[in-house]
Parts: C-alpha cells; sequence; structure tokens
C-alpha cells in the first residue's frame, strides 16, 4: 500500500509540474519536459534491455543460456527484477546521516540522465543543441562522484567509506585519461560540438587516426563504470559492497540504474567521437548508431566474463603509469601534427604501430620468463 | 608418582604394543630397519623403551623428558627428526598417552614416540619450540582432553564454542548419552 | 605527505572481520585481520564452527559405519578419505586387498582428485573476480559425479571404498564409460587451462604473492600441493606408497617459488597427471576379481594394537591413527587433516600483504572446513 501511495505522489507531482508549465505560457520548456521525460522512458527501455543481453551473453560465455523462464526467452526477467527490488523493504540504519543518505542516490543518477539532454542520436534527434556539449558531458560525469563519497560517508559503516574512499580514487585518476583523450578528438575536429564532430568524420571515422586514442578511452571508460577488471570498489570477495553496502531495494536501484545509464553513455560517446556516430551508408543514421554502441557494449560485457579484477593499487598502477602518460603523448603528438599540417594519416599509422609495439613488449616480457613449475617424473622420485 | 611414571612405559607394553620380535622386525621397510639398528646401537634418549607396532618402530619415553627427548631426535646425527606429522592424544582411563608421529625428511624414516601423562593431572611439557606445526595440534589436545601443555603460551579454545564445558575427548564424558533437550 | 605532520596523528590499526558468513571464505571460517590502511598486520584464524566430534562419534560406532564419517570429514575428496581409513584397518588385521579392487579404488582415488582440484579451480577465479571459470569447473564435476553415482549409486558421499575392498562389484559399463570420460576431461583441462593460467591480470594478483620458503613450509607443517609449491619434493604415494601406485609412471608437479601462482599451477598439473594414472591403471585393470578379500566379516574385530595410515588427499596428507582394542568398535580415531595443519601457514603467509591478497591465499590454500573441524 505505502509503494502504491508513493508512486501516486509522485506521478501527480509530475503531472502537476507538466500542467503548470503548460498554462504559464512556456511552451518550449514545456516541450523540452516532454521531450525529457520520453528520453528517460526510452533509456529506460534500453537499460531494461542491456541488463536482459548482458545476463545472456555472460551465461552464453559461462556455458549456460540465461534467463529463461519468465516471458519468452527470458525477456520479461528485468522486470521481474526491478518490481522485486522496488517492493523489498528499505532498511535504513539508524545512524546514517538522514540528508546524505537521501541525497547520495539523487547526487550520483542525476548527472548520468542530465548529460543524455545533449547527446546527439541523429543531427536532428537532439534534445538541446550545445556548442559545447562534449565538455559538458565530461563535466558532469564527474560530479556523481561526490554522490559517491555521501553514500559511503553517510552509511555509518567503515567499510562502505573505505569503499567510497577506493571509488573516489579510482574514478578521479581515470578521469584524465578521458578528457585528454576526449579533447584531442575536439582539436581534430576543431569543436567541442558533437555533432560537429561526428560530421568531421564522413571522410574517415577517428578510429583510423586515433588508434591509441579510442584504446585509451575505452580502458578508461572501463574504469570509469566500475566495470572488470576494475571493479573492486562494489565487488563482493572484497569487503562485501563498497559504498553501496548499507542501500537495498529502490535507493539501491537508482545506483544501478545509473550505472547502466552510464554504461550506455560511454558506449555512445565510443561510437560518435571514434566510430563514426550515425554515418554510415544505405542504412539511415539511427541503426548505424545503435549498431555501432551494440558492438562496444558486446565487448564491454565480454570483457566482464573473462578478465579477474586488479587489485586497487595495480588499478592505479594501471591508470597513472601507463594512462595518462600514454594520453598525454597523444595528445602532444596530435597537436604538433595539426599545428604543422602534417598529413594526418601517419598518426594513425603512428598510433597503430604504438599500440603493435607495446602488445610484443608484452608478449616479450611474459615469454622470455614464463611462469612455469617442475615436473619430475616418478623415476627421479623414487630414487630420492 | 616416579613410580607411576616408570610403570606406565611397561603398561603400554602390554596394552598396545608388541615386543621386539624378529619374525615382525624382518615386515618393516629398510629404512625403518636401519633405524631400528640405529636407536639400538646408539640411542640418544635415555629411558626410553624400543618396541613395534605393525610397521613403525615405538619409542616410549617418561614424562619429563619429552621436549629433550624430541631436541635430541631432531638434532641427532643418523636420526634428524625434523617433521611432526601427528599429535594426538589417547586416554586410556588410567592415564593419557600422547603419541607423535614423526618423520625425516633427510633419510625417509619415520618414528612414533610416545609419552603418557598423569590421570589426574596431565602436564607435559609442549614440543612447540622444537616443531612449530605442532601448535593447533596441542590446542586441540588441551580442549578435547584437559592436557596442560607447559611452554605452548596459547592454549586458547580451537574447536569448541566460548564456554564449553568439559572436555569431551575423554572416555568419561557421557558423549553416547549426552543429550542437549 | 611529509613526515613531520603525521608524526603527531596517532593512527589504530582496523580491526576487519572476515566472519563466518563471507563470499569468499570457503566454508564457515573466520579470519580476524588487523589491517594498516591496506597492508595485514596481524591475522588471526577462527575456527570450529563445523565441529561435529567425528573422532568422539567413530567411538560408538562399529567400523563399517566409521567409513561413512569419514565420508563427511574432507566433503569435497570423499574416496580418498575412506581410502585413509581403510588402509588403516587393513594394516591393523593384516589382510590384503585383491588386485582389481585396489585398481578401482585408485582410479577413483585419482578420479575424486581431479574432481577435487576442479573445484579449486572454479573457486580460485571467483576469488580473483573472473566468473567463467567457476562455470567450467562444474561441468567438469558434473560429467565426474554422474560417473561416480553410476558406479557407487551417490554423487558425493559415496561409502563405496570398504575394509577389505570395495562395497559391491562395479557396473559393467565401468571401463567404458572411463574410456568415454577421459578425453572429455583432457580436453576441458586444457580449456581450463587457457582461461585462466596465464591471464596478465590473474597473473598480476597471483604471482609473488603469499610467498612460502620451504623450509618454513616444513616447519610449519604444510603437506601437499602447499608444500610442493615451496620446491619440497615430497608426496606420500612416493614416500610411503600404498594401493598400487608402485606400478604408475607419472609425473610430479613441483613449483619454484611458493607464491600462490605456483600452488595453482600444480593442482592444474596434477589433474593431467591423474588422468595419465586412470589410463595406466585402466590398461593394468584385471578383467576379474574379488570386490573383497577373502574372510573379512561384515563387523570386523580388529586384534588389538594401532595403526596409522597415509593417503595422499587433493589437500595433502590425511593421516589417519587408529587404536584398537579388539572389539568391533574402535578405541580411539585421531585424524589427522591436512587442511588443519595447512591453515597454521596461513598467518606466516599474508602478513604484510593486502587485503584483497589475503583473499588470494586462503583460496590457494584450498581448505575444506569439514577436516579442518572434524
Amino acid at each position: 500500500m505505502k509503494i502504491v501511495l508513493q508512486f501516486a505522489i509522485v506521478a501527480m507531482s509530475i503531472i502537476a509540474i507538466f500542467t503548470a508549465l503548460l498554462f504559464s505560457g512556456q511552451t518550449d520548456i514545456f516541450l523540452k519536459a516532454l521531450h525529457a521525460s520520453a528520453l528517460f522512458g526510452f533509456l529506460s527501455i534500453v537499460v531494461l534491455a542491456l541488463i536482459w543481453y548482458e545476463r545472456k551473453l555472460l551465461a552464453r560465455i559461462q556455458m549456460r543460456i540465461g534467463p529463461m523462464r519468465v516471458g519468452p526467452f527470458g525477456i520479461l526477467q528485468t522486470i521481474a527484477d526491478a518490481i522485486k527490488l522496488v517492493t523489498k523493504e528499505d532498511i535504513i540504519p539508524s545512524e546514517t546521516d538522514k540528508i546524505l543518505y537521501w541525497l547520495a542516490p539523487i547526487v550520483v543518477f542525476l548527472p548520468s540522465f542530465v548529460v543524455w539532454t545533449v547527446v546527439p542520436f541523429t543531427p536532428s534527434l537532439v534534445i538541446q543543441e550545445m556548442e559545447l556539449s562534449l565538455l559538458f558531458i565530461l563535466a558532469s560525469s564527474t560530479l556523481s562522484i561526490v554522490g559517491l563519497v555521501m553514500a559511503g560517508w553517510s552509511s555509518a559503516n567503515k567499510y562502505s567509506v573505505l569503499g567510497a574512499l577506493r571509488a573516489t580514487a579510482q574514478l578521479i585518476s581515470y578521469e584524465i585519461p578521458i578528457i585528454i583523450t576526449a579533447l584531442t578528438i575536439a582539436m581534430l575536429a576543431n569543436s567541442l560540438n558533437i555533432i560537429e564532430i561526428v560530421l568531421s568524420q564522413s571522410s574517415q571515422p577517428y578510429l583510423l587516426l586515433q588508434p591509441m586514442g579510442l584504446l585509451l578511452f575505452f580502458i578508461a571508460a572501463l574504469a570509469e563504470l566500475g566495470r572488470t577488471p576494475f571493479d573492486i570498489y562494489h565487488a563482493e570477495s572484497e569487503l562485501a559492497g563498497g559504498p553501496f553496502l548499507e542501500y537495498s531495494g529502490t535507493h539501491w536501484s537508482i545506483f544501478y540504474l545509473a550505472e547502466y545509464f552510464n554504461t550506455f553513455l560511454f558506449a555512445t560517446l565510443v561510437s560518435l567521437l571514434f566510430l563514426g556516430g550515425w554515418l554510415g551508408p544505405w542504412l539511415p543514421g539511427i541503426i548505424w548508431l545503435f549498431a555501432k554502441i551494440f558492438i562496444v557494449i558486446s565487448i564491454i560485457f565480454w570483457i566482464r566474463g573473462t578478465y579477474p579484477r586488479l587489485r586497487i593499487d595495480q588499478l592505479m598502477e594501471v591508470g597513472w603509469k601507463g594512462l595518462v602518460p600514454l594520453s598525454f603523448t597523444n595528445f602532444v603528438l596530435t597537436a604538433v601534427f595539426i599545428y604543422y599540417k602534417w598529413p594526418l594519416w601517419i598518426l594513425g599509422f603512428l598510433g597503430l604501430m604504438s599500440i603493435l609495439v607495446i602488445m610484443f613488449a608484452f608478449k616479450q616480457q611474459k615469454s622470455s620468463q614464463p611462469p612455469s613449475i617442475m615436473l619430475i617424473p616418478s623415476s627421479e622420485v623414487r630414487h630420492v | 608418582m616416579a613410580e607411576q611414571n616408570e610403570n606406565s612405559p611397561e603398561q603400554n607394553l602390554k596394552q598396545t604394543q608388541e615386543e621386539l620380535n624378529p619374525s615382525k622386525v624382518s615386515k618393516l621397510r629398510s629404512s625403518e630397519k636401519s633405524l631400528l639398528r640405529l636407536l639400538e646401537n646408539e640411542n640418544p634418549v635415555p629411558n626410553s623403551v624400543i618396541s613395534q607396532s605393525l610397521d613403525e618402530i615405538v619409542l616410549s619415553v617418561p614424562t619429563e623428558e619429552i621436549q629433550e627427548a624430541a631436541l635430541k631426535l631432531r638434532q641427532s646425527e643418523g636420526f634428524a627428526f625434523d617433521y611432526l606429522r601427528c599429535l594426538s592424544v589417547v586416554d586410556y582411563e588410567e592415564y593419557f598417552e600422547i603419541v607423535y608421529h614423526i618423520w625425516s625428511r633427510l633419510y625417509r624414516h619415520k618414528l612414533t614416540l610416545k609419552t603418557t601423562a598423569d590421570y589426574n593431572d596431565p602436564i607435559i611439557k609442549s614440543v612447540t619450540p622444537i616443531w612449530k606445526s605442532a601448535d593447533w595440534f596441542e590446542r586441540e589436545g588441551h580442549e578435547l582432553f584437559g592436557i596442560d601443555f607447559k611452554g605452548h603460551g596459547n592454549l586458547k579454545p580451537l574447536l569448541l564454542w566460548e564456554g564449553f564445558e568439559g572436555y569431551p575427548g575423554r572416555k568419561s564424558y557421557p558423549f553416547h548419552e549426552y543429550s542437549e533437550w | 605527505m611529509s613526515n613531520e605532520s603525521t608524526k603527531n596523528i596517532e593512527s589504530v590499526d582496523i580491526m576487519v572481520n572476515m566472519g563466518p558468513q563471507h563470499p569468499s571464505t570457503h566454508g564457515v571460517f573466520r579470519m580476524v585481520l588487523w589491517v594498516d590502511g591496506e597492508r595485514v598486520v596481524e591475522l588471526e584464524p577462527h575456527i570450529g564452527y563445523l565441529h561435529r566430534g567425528s573422532e568422539k562419534i567413530s567411538e560408538g560406532e562399529i567400523y563399517p559405519q566409521v567409513v561413512t564419517l569419514f565420508d563427511r570429514l574432507d566433503y569435497l575428496s570423499n574416496l580418498n578419505n575412506e581410502m585413509a581409513f581403510c588402509l588403516a584397518v587393513e594394516k591393523l588385521m593384516e589382510i590384503e586387498v585383491p588386485k582389481r579392487a585396489d585398481y578401482v579404488r585408485m582410479i577413483l582415488c585419482e578420479l575424486n582428485r581431479i574432481s577435487s582440484h576442479m573445484l579449486f579451480y572454479g573457486t580460485m577465479g571467483l576469488d580473483a573476480g573472473a566468473m567463467t571459470p567457476i562455470m567450467y569447473g562444474f561441468r567438469e564435476r558434473e560429467r565426474i559425479q554422474k560417473f561416480f553415482q553410476s558406479v557407487t549409486g551417490a554423487r558425493m558421499m559415496h561409502n563405496y571404498i570398504q575394509i577389505g575392498g570395495l562395497r559391491e562389484e562395479p557396473p559393467k559399463s565401468f571401463q567404458g564409460q572411463l574410456k568415454e570420460m577421459l578425453p572429455q576431461l583432457s580436453k576441458a583441462i586444457e580449456e581450463c587451462d587457457q582461461l585462466l593460467t596465464l591471464n596478465e591480470v590473474f597473473l598480476l594478483r597471483s604471482k609473488d604473492i603469499g610467498i612460502i620458503n620451504g623450509s618454513d613450509a616444513l616447519e610449519l607443517g604444510l603437506t601437499g600441493p602447499c608444500l610442493r609449491a615451496s620446491g619440497i619434493v615430497e608426496d606420500i604415494r612416493f614416500t610411503e606408497p600404498y594401493s598400487l601406485y608402485n606400478e604408475i609412471d607419472f609425473n610430479l608437479p613441483v613449483g619454484v617459488t611458493g607464491d600462490t601462482w605456483d600452488r595453482y599451477a600444480i593442482r592444474i598439473a596434477e589433474m593431467r597427471e591423474s588422468i595419465k594414472i586412470i589410463e595406466q591403471a585402466l590398461e593394468l585393470l584385471p578383467d576379474i576379481g574379488e570386490t573383497k578379500a577373502p574372510g573379512v566379516r561384515l563387523i570386523p574385530r580388529p586384534p588389538k594394537g594401532e595403526s596409522y595410515a597415509r593417503v595422499e588427499n587433493p589437500r595433502g596428507d590425511l593421516g589417519v591413527y587408529i587404536v584398537s582394542d579388539g572389539k568391533d568398535k574402535p578405541y580411539r580415531v585421531k585424524i589427522r587433516a591436512p587442511s588443519f595443519a595447512n591453515l597454521q601457514a596461513l598467518r606466516k603467509m599474508s602478513v604484510g600483504s593486502y587485503v584483497a591478497d589475503v583473499v588470494m591465499i586462503l583460496g590457494s590454500l584450498d581448505i575444506v572446513l569439514g577436516e579442518v573441524d572434524r
């Protein structure tokens, strides 16, 4: 009963806001609000599909089939899970700081939704076209880190504080490669507007000019999202749960939703910035965009199913000793190339070469001292 | 008191071990046969009785000398027992018998070291300074049988819950008639 | 962070309780860690949550009933435990097991080793954070457990190896099923190996973690793969061969560094060696033979005496010390469990490493609480 009441209150307040907007004459804000709600609905459905897809893909990698019973091929499984989460008892520990506790999910969730208003699906399908949309996206996604600290601190639990601090360290360090690589792309396209960035890829996608940038952006995005192999801060087998330890039910589902919104956002960013967005022959642009996003997301889930996770200090090492210097080098090199107006395909070639060199160096190191054990035949042991 | 301790190895012999019988000795493995010869010639442990049980050689020592015996067995030439495999406590209702199964990596021979402890006041020196792996075995022996291993230093309860009263390993504990409700 | 500014700050080590219910302690095991930042300063294991008094119970049961108790000690390698007890009683009674029964026993014990190591592989991956190895590992365990069901009648608590031999004749399809299963198992072991062993992230998580050198390992009483990882060549199947291991040739994996990766890799290699053992034993298996030694009564009454038998459990050296006073119930049964002794080394291995590493070290020790607590 309480839940029905809560839903009723929320629905009525939304309707009240809309009617107020409509009748006050601000029709463009009203239209934008309507579009934003439609976007929210669309994104929620996308998240449902993503969660289902992740479970199916992981299951196939692990030689199982995944959810099959709820709905045909388990399509309705996520809805069932959502209903379960919402109807769960909200256990709030008594010693939490109430204001921070209730604000934290909002602070984590709002930036991850607000940035969607400037993401263009096609040149015409964007809620608010901004000149600085890339900057806006990068800046807003940093805000949710504050919410994480609030969540960890307000739960009166030393493990969530530890988890929140670890998470903050991880997320802040991996912001740098993301921002620098995104700025490199902006430099190449000479604009911070995502629509113009995509349009400037009409001759070739930036994947060819910036293979190193794509790799760095992708790995740093994995760390930003808290996905394997960087998901130590909410890994269950460590200090059980991290900053979201004391959240249950609806509160926790907001964090979960924010995580999936972010996953979709970064996959879209990768497709828009590096893979050419909606550009492509004969099919309509939106289908190309979704196909590219689908491929990126599949790779993200694939990595989740394969790799173990890194320890927190190893994670920081990879970030600061590996990704940050490489992204800075990439940035400076691109700047030099643009300034001297050298042909850009050499840049792409250099990027590819450097990736191959790094892979080769890793392989050399592994095969020069391969970890191994000795196998002693029984005849030797018996004589000993 | 001293008499009781002198008698108990003899009691051991009657109860669980056999006297050194040449036909049984011939069934031992070669490493144990050479160990037996070594023990018969130069036994580093005084006051000990050598016997055999199936395929093991048993050395029984009096209660107070267990720590020196263990040390000598570890350090003497030709013995080098550096590995303690098992430490068990057996309740014979008139005395406790503590059995050490030890093994030498260098010479590949094994030995069973036995000693007894008084039933009403079981105190025995710990062998943890000599073999560190005896640590938890002695804790368990203390907890289940009530034997006080002097020199161990950390005889906290290991297996039973805190506040458990009694020594369930002893024969006198009413185990098979024990019911909680 | 200059030293002067932090000198006057009083810092206290945090006590972290990885309690009896925790996703990564394998069973009901409680570890209390004192942590300074991320480094472990002190570790105290608390056991006893699964203590069932097996040793005391067996003083009130007849010998064939005690075999079922031994099944439940190390519940991942049931047949090896039964083997240990039956070997001890057979030593006491001085009976010889017929050849066919002995070969079948050996084959079943080695298969049990493979299934136990498969579970180790899965949980090791889970501790490291990979979700796929456990699914692969359990799939192979299913195969082996189905085979066990057809031979012994039960998937886990078999109660099949009895005093004097086996409980009943293995089914006619015994050899056929094995011949079909072994290539599948080999292929699966290679798959599992490829997935995790040389994975860069797994190497980062397990190389040079929890190092213990050979002399320390011997001091603390380690046995089994944990001891062999430190470079010590010690295996009960070679030092005191039981059953028919003297007639089989196989390699012994021995590690170099004594770290977590070595303990893991040795078990993977042991799986391959077990398949070799089973193949050789299958060839040497006589087609006809008795299942039990003649003259063993239903309720055996071993003569007065004591005996100590050792087997190579997947976890190490399982020792059983039986004192008999001539009756139909044992006077004292003492179980020397390998995990009990291995756990004592946990403190030495973990102090000084990170909290996340303690989970990996505990996983690599491969303890089973059933035999730690008995």
